[in-house]
């Protein structure tokens, strides 16, 4: 491991400065999770480490009444443990509570997860079909990039030197809606996902009718991918068979998966099939209550 | 806040309730830290990359892997390694158990599994089997002791 410096400032202006000075040579840390072994395995060459855990504003998770602001070093069984997030935003919880076992899930969060940007990673679909959005902090100021809008390939993000991801913003979910996660692994812990699919559907008043839904795919492609056309196919269409399977079709169609050691491209394909129609069903179920 | 050199940190933490002052290199492990600056080698090193769980400690109250943690990151904070677990009265009920149960073979995974399964016990004390095998999925085996292991723990369990 190249010796680095580590530093653990208290405010957003002292860390965005140390990653100024040090440019992509340093690197915020929260749980370490991915940072400790891509350092340790000379991935990457740091002259600094900037722990963020003694940032207030990246620690702390709220429910304010219009969202929920989850702190980008906010550790994954904050998450799952928290009992108005397991109320309101179980979708999140279904990503949050897969990550790694339960030494992993101590440390590791849902900033670090979108961060680190695997194709695999289980915590930022949940987060795309919730219209999240990533708040981004450097020297000149404040921005917000929409999740899905936050990889650009395999650990490349829309991130610039100097860039700290503050805080991911999640919207109240509308009245009537239902979200949830699911990946298939030959292992049920400790595992990387095959594939794996997030739904987010908002059901008429009657529960009878789609009103709208988003679709994403994690393991299919370079980045996790929002499958558009798959969630507005459902939009002004009764929630039955014919239209979810439709819809699951749309979902193959978006993924564009690879062959490696995990599963064939043909096996990826035809697990977002499956697995799109079962999250359909289970975030209907939800929205139903 | 120099971040010219990578200068040793001043860390004060306590370990299994005894306070330790340090000079940790930034880029140590908690790991090698408990290892080879205080010499607590019941702490053991498996995969170097959190898949194996045999470095497991608890890091106030929460089971981590310390070997992606540093040991910079302690100060300040309540570490507790398997060497905290027995008392000059006797064994951990845990170690106990896994001794009757035979919950082991070449041992290097046990001082990891023994702390994660008290990190268990220590908020439910009557997890069900389904719960201990999903707790320790972060903690390998590699004699495929799992079904003693687990039975060790539910012994253990009131």
């Amino acid at each position: 491991m190249h010796p680095f410096a580590y530093v653990a400032p208290g405010t957003i202006d002292e860390a965005v400065a140390v990653l100024n000075e040090h440019g992509d040579r340093a690197r915020p840390m929260a749980g370490g999770t991915d940072l400790i072994v891509k350092a340790r395995a000379n991935a990457w060459e740091l002259d600094a480490v900037v722990d963020i855990k003694n940032i207030p504003e990246l620690m702390s998770l709220s429910d304010n009444g219009d969202g929920l602001s989850i702190g980008a070093g906010v550790p994954c069984y904050q998450v799952y443990g928290n009992s108005d997030i397991a109320a309101g935003y179980p979708g999140i919880i279904d990503g949050a509570s897969i990550i790694g076992g339960i030494q992993i899930q101590s440390r590791a969060g849902l900033g670090g997860n979108l961060c680190n940007a695997a194709p695999s990673a289980d915590g930022i679909c949940p987060l795309i079909v919730h219209s999240a959005v990533a708040k981004i902090t450097n020297a000149s100021g404040t921005r917000e990039v929409a999740v899905e809008d936050f990889c650009t390939g395999p650990s490349q993000t829309v991130l610039n030197t100097g860039d700290l991801l503050v805080s991911i913003e999640v919207p109240k979910p509308a009245a009537n809606s239902g979200a949830a996660y699911t990946r298939f692994t030959p292992r049920n812990e400790m595992d990387i996902a095959v594939a794996g699919v997030g739904v987010m559907v908002v059901l008429d008043s009657s529960g009878q009718n789609f009103e709208s839904a988003r679709i994403a795919l994690s393991a299919v492609g370079p980045t996790p991918i929002l499958a558009s056309a798959a969630g507005d196919s459902l939009a002004g269409k009764p929630v039955n068979d014919e239209t979810i399977a439709a819809a699951a079709a749309l979902a193959r169609d978006a993924a564009s998966p690879i062959t490696d050691m995990r599963g064939t491209v043909e096996q990826r394909k035809q697990l977002v099939e499956v697995l799109t129609g079962r999250m359909i069903n289970k975030a209907v179920e939800r929205a139903r209550g | 806040m120099t971040t010219n050199s990578p200068s040793k940190v001043h860390v004060t933490t306590t370990i299994n309730g005894q306070q330790h002052e340090l000079l940790v290199p930034p880029y140590m492990s908690l790991l090698d830290t408990l290892r080879e600056l205080i010499g607590l080698t019941g702490t053991k090193e498996g995969c170097l990359d959190g898949n194996c769980g045999a470095c497991t400690v608890s890091l106030d109250g929460r089971i981590v892997d310390s070997c992606l943690v540093l040991g910079a990151e302690v100060d300040g904070k309540n570490v507790d390694t398997v060497e905290g677990m027995a008392t000059p009265e006797g064994l951990h009920p845990l170690q106990q158990a896994f001794l009757e149960e035979a919950a082991l073979q070449c041992g290097i995974c046990t001082p990891g599994i023994l702390v994660a399964a008290k990190g268990l016990l220590d908020n439910e004390p009557s997890p069900s089997e389904g719960r201990i095998r999903h707790w320790l999925a972060g903690n390998l085996c590699r004699c495929t002791g799992y079904d003693k292991i687990v039975r060790a723990v539910q012994k253990a369990s009131s």
